[in-house]
């Protein structure tokens, strides 16, 4: 076996595959550096100064404002990239999480704007209502996939539009939407005020708070490593994700982590607009944010599904996303922003790719070696 | 080009048709080959033995293109070459022919052959009548029998090696390397190999033979080469050396023997299959009605040419593939629990294919030793990893299988296939298994790892173990069982006695030419 041909490109795209020390490091510090350079040629021939753009980006990113409204972008990233990566580990590609988090978070609006409870009762409904259709949304994907063979990333894109579709029915005057005051928005009732989730002055020297959320967030990342690394159910779907046929014969069954996966990440697809719905907007409008699964499919795979990795791909993605605002009032198209995420999750995928290569070899050398030193026989390494 | 690569030089300079001179090849971690000599004669069969992994199979990749030597000289007719691609070796007129056919099935053997090399007519069309009369004119010349115009998957593995060595001599070679051509044959398929192989050399080819059957390499060849850990060791004349001596050659020590000593087998079931069934999804059966009893301390050998329903068998009492009928553990019936319950009540599995069904080749040692025992001690504390004990337990089944590894964090895949095997064997045999399954426990691993497996599961067997053994080795089969039942397509046709059959014997079983074996 040559040492190209252990594991698929998939696998160490996806982070199914781990790399070791200081490497894990160098791989996306490389390709940050690398899609800063792209960025500035891109600068550079659009007719813009690139170290004074990226200074200017640094300066106004770094102001507590920013700063707050980074942390609080980052929140909602982070629990999207979470959503998928747990799939990502097991080899399921939800690209449904986007749809998944629409629809848990208008069925969640209206149920809030519906219900007077005791506050941290009535955000305990809210939460768990919006847990449970992102989870049950999600679960439609991975039934037809055990049941019926289809591909999960095809029913999935396809639940995307179908989500869009019935949220745009269900936000109707008829149905679940009201008039949104001193504008012509509609959205759902408002939650009462009572079942606010209370922010956090976390940042000194500005009046925004971040998200309380964010304490929730991290909960999550510690409960995902938590769950994958030190149990069973966690090993099963590495296992899986790993080599299905592998699983199989060592008796997992995979067509029941199928399921139990895709309603696992949908359930946490459902926590993506907490942090906006129950911090921010308190209702379901239609200029809620939309996309949110997409961003969160690029953070897993800068992050390799790592639950740090990930948090610092969001804190990255978000500070690009606030810092970019900046541009807009020099005169610098912002969509150059655009450009450096995408040359990013390009870069950091073939920085991982040769790093692990490099990894592979420098292993299998490292056992040849050893081996060598301590037996007569000389046991080679794979082959 | 192609036809300039028929024409052998017209003044023999030399009568050496290969020579290879210091051939050294590095790989990450390991030397493949050092410093290898090897010279060939023209019209002979030359022989190059060596256990798995000694370093046979690189090395003619080396000649056939598909590497480059480190360093190193390759002379083809007293010719220095240098290939960069299997093309450059196919227009000196070498050919090779792997040990597993590259062969579409639904495709005719004439269009196999000339797949690739097709014959134009008019540089556009595909000009049949002229690459049938040449198939035929080769097939004639040779004592083929290769006949065009019938569909591969009509024909048998004999016939379809023959329609491989044919391809090759289409291709306009004059050398031909078989690479392990008899591990897919029967003892009776083996033999019209060689009536083949001796024509061939008698009409002035040449022909590199890779082989560990040292019965065989002694029967055909007119040169052996014995290769060890990379290196050549010595060249011998057949009728000058014993099987014995040429083994010892290539281990450099004395050679295990897979003879199991003293009679253990019980009269308490361990294992009952009753009527098993496995269909394939349009209904054909591909085991059909097999039925067997497995007693504590018996070792129940399955012999069978490859594909008749061993495989189905195998994944059916495993539960990992739908079958009809009974089969009972130790009198439960076990014929509807999952493949987790079965694992977790005492079936141990040594997977055939243990890449795809054994292992998690990027996961540390430690990891794999829970993989198939997720929810037994110590790997697990109800549901959580018991990291500790795992790794604990993973350090007593390196140790005491003697898996060569620098540690046990380091991932599956750095190691050698033999300490692969040794760490499944270890992991399978934890937990006190009433039955182990094993599907082809020793395959692709060095002699010295063979060994240790063949003991480890005599001990096992001695403490009681009921162990179904499938193997395609058949001195394997024969050495360790104490019941031997030969399936063919999908059913068992005969009983053997192990004391007293020999692999001719129960090869001629294994193709339904004998069943009163």
């Amino acid at each position: 076996m040559s040492p190209s041909s252990t594991g698929g490109f998939l696998d160490r795209v996806l982070g199914r595959v781990k790399l070791g020390g200081w490497l894990a490091l160098a791989a996306p510090v490389l390709a940050i550096l690398f899609a800063a350079a792209i960025t500035a040629i891109v600068l550079l021939i659009t007719g813009n100064e690139p170290f004074a753009t990226f200074g200017l980006m640094v300066e106004y990113g770094f102001r507590p404002r920013t700063l707050a409204l980074t942390l609080n972008f980052a929140t909602t990233y982070y629990l999207a990239a979470l959503a998928v990566a747990i799939g990502f580990r097991m080899n399921l590609f939800n690209i449904g999480v986007d749809g998944q988090y629409r629809l848990a978070a208008l069925i969640a609006a209206a149920v809030g704007g519906a219900l007077v409870l005791p506050g941290p009762l009535q955000i305990a409904v809210v939460i768990l209502v919006a847990v449970v259709v992102g989870g049950l949304w999600a679960g439609i994907v991975g039934l037809l996939k055990v049941t019926r063979g289809v591909s999960e990333v095809i029913s999935s894109i396809m639940l995307n539009a179908v989500a869009t579709g019935v949220g745009a029915w269900l936000l109707t005057p008829e149905l679940l939407a009201v008039p949104v005051a001193g504008s012509n928005n509609i959205g759902t009732k408002p939650i009462p005020e009572a079942a606010h989730f209370p922010g956090i002055a976390l940042v000194p020297g500005t009046q925004t708070k971040v998200f309380g959320f964010i304490v929730i967030a991290a909960l999550m990342g510690i409960a995902y490593h938590v769950l994958l690394n030190r149990t069973v159910f966690g090993f099963n779907l590495r296992a899986t994700g790993r080599s299905e046929s592998a699983a199989v014969a060592s008796g997992v069954n995979v067509k029941k982590m199928v399921l139990v996966t895709m309603l696992l990440s949908g359930a946490v697809a459902g926590l993506i607009g907490m942090p906006q719905l129950l911090g921010a907007s308190y209702s379901y409008s239609l200029d809620f944010p939309t996309g949110l699964g997409f961003t969160g499919i690029a953070i897993a795979l800068l992050g390799r599904n790592h639950p740090v990795g990930i948090a610092v791909g969001a804190l990255l993605w978000s500070f690009l996303d606030n810092s970019a605002n900046i541009l807009d009032l020099e005169g610098i198209p912002t969509e150059i922003v655009i450009i450096m995420q995408g040359t990013i999750v390009l870069s950091v995928i073939v920085a991982y790719e040769l790093v692990h290569r490099y990894r592979i070899g420098a292993e299998q050398r490292r056992v040849g070696r050893e081996l060598a030193q301590n037996t007569a026989k000389p046991e080679g390494a794979a082959v | 080009m192609r036809e300039a690569a028929i024409s052998t030089p017209t003044t023999v300079v030399a009568e050496t048709a290969v020579e290879l001179e210091g051939i050294t090849k590095r790989f990450p971690g390991v030397v493949a080959n050092r410093d290898i000599r090897l010279v060939v004669q023209r019209g002979h069969v030359h022989a190059i033995v060596g256990e798995n992994g000694a370093g046979k199979s690189t090395l003619m990749k080396i000649l056939y293109g598909m590497q480059r030597p480190d360093e190193g000289v390759i002379k083809i007719n007293g010719t220095p070459v240098a290939f960069r691609s299997p093309e450059g070796a196919i227009e000196a007129g070498i050919g090779m022919v792997h040990q597993h056919f590259m062969l579409a099935d639904n495709l005719t053997v004439l269009e196999n052959v000339i797949l690739g090399s097709e014959p134009r007519k008019a540089g556009v069309a595909i000009d049949f009548a002229a690459a049938r009369k040449k198939i035929k004119e080769i097939s004639d010349a040779y004592g083929l029998g290769v006949r065009p115009d019938v569909l591969v998957e009509e024909l048998g593995v004999g016939a379809r090696q023959r329609v491989e060595i044919l391809k090759v001599l289409f291709r306009g070679a004059r050398i031909l390397i078989l690479d392990e051509p008899t591990a897919v044959l029967v003892p009776q398929e083996v033999e019209e190999l060689f009536e083949n192989l001796r024509v061939l050399v008698g009409q002035g080819l040449t022909i590199i033979f890779i082989s560990h059957k040292l019965d065989e390499v002694l029967s055909v060849a007119d040169a052996i080469t014995v290769i060890r850990r990379g290196q050549t060791v010595a060249s011998v004349d057949p009728a000058e050396v014993t099987a014995r001596q040429l083994a010892e050659l290539m281990v450099g020590s004395e050679l295990p023997s897979p003879q199991t000593r003293g009679e253990t087998v019980t009269d308490v079931a361990a294992l009952t299959v009753r009527d098993l069934t496995v269909r394939t999804p349009d209904g054909r059966p591909v085991v059909d009605g097999v039925g067997f009893t497995i007693h504590k301390g018996e070792v129940l050998g399955i012999a069978g040419v490859e594909g008749n329903g061993q495989a189905e068998l195998v994944e059916a009492i495993m539960g990992m593939r739908p079958a009809e009928g009974t089969i009972t553990l130790a009198e439960v019936d076990i014929s509807s629990w999952s493949t987790l319950r079965r694992r977790e009540n005492g079936v141990g599995y040594i997977p055939e294919d243990r890449h795809r069904h054994g292992l998690l080749l990027e996961a540390p040692l430690w990891e794999n030793r829970i993989l198939g025992h997720q929810t037994q001690k110590p790997n697990v504390k109800g549901p959580w990893i018991n990291r500790a004990g795992a790794r604990k337990d993973t350090e007593r089944i390196v140790a005491e299988y003697d898996v060569r590894t620098p540690g046990i964090d380091v991932d599956a895949a750095a190691l050698s296939g033999g300490n692969q095997q040794k760490l499944i064997i270890g992991r399978e045999m934890s937990g006190d298994p009433i039955v182990l399954i094993a599907s082809h426990p020793t395959r692709g691993v060095d002699v010295g790892a063979q060994a240790a497996i063949w003991d480890h599961l005599r001990a096992a067997r001695a403490e009681g173990l009921a162990v179904l053994l499938i193997s395609a080795d058949l001195d394997e089969l024969i050495g360790l069982s104490d019941t031997l039942k030969v399936i063919l397509r999908g059913r068992i046709v005969a009983d053997v006695d192990p004391c007293d059959v020999t692999p001719e014997r129960l090869g001629s079983a294994m193709t339904g030419a004998g069943e009163r074996a």
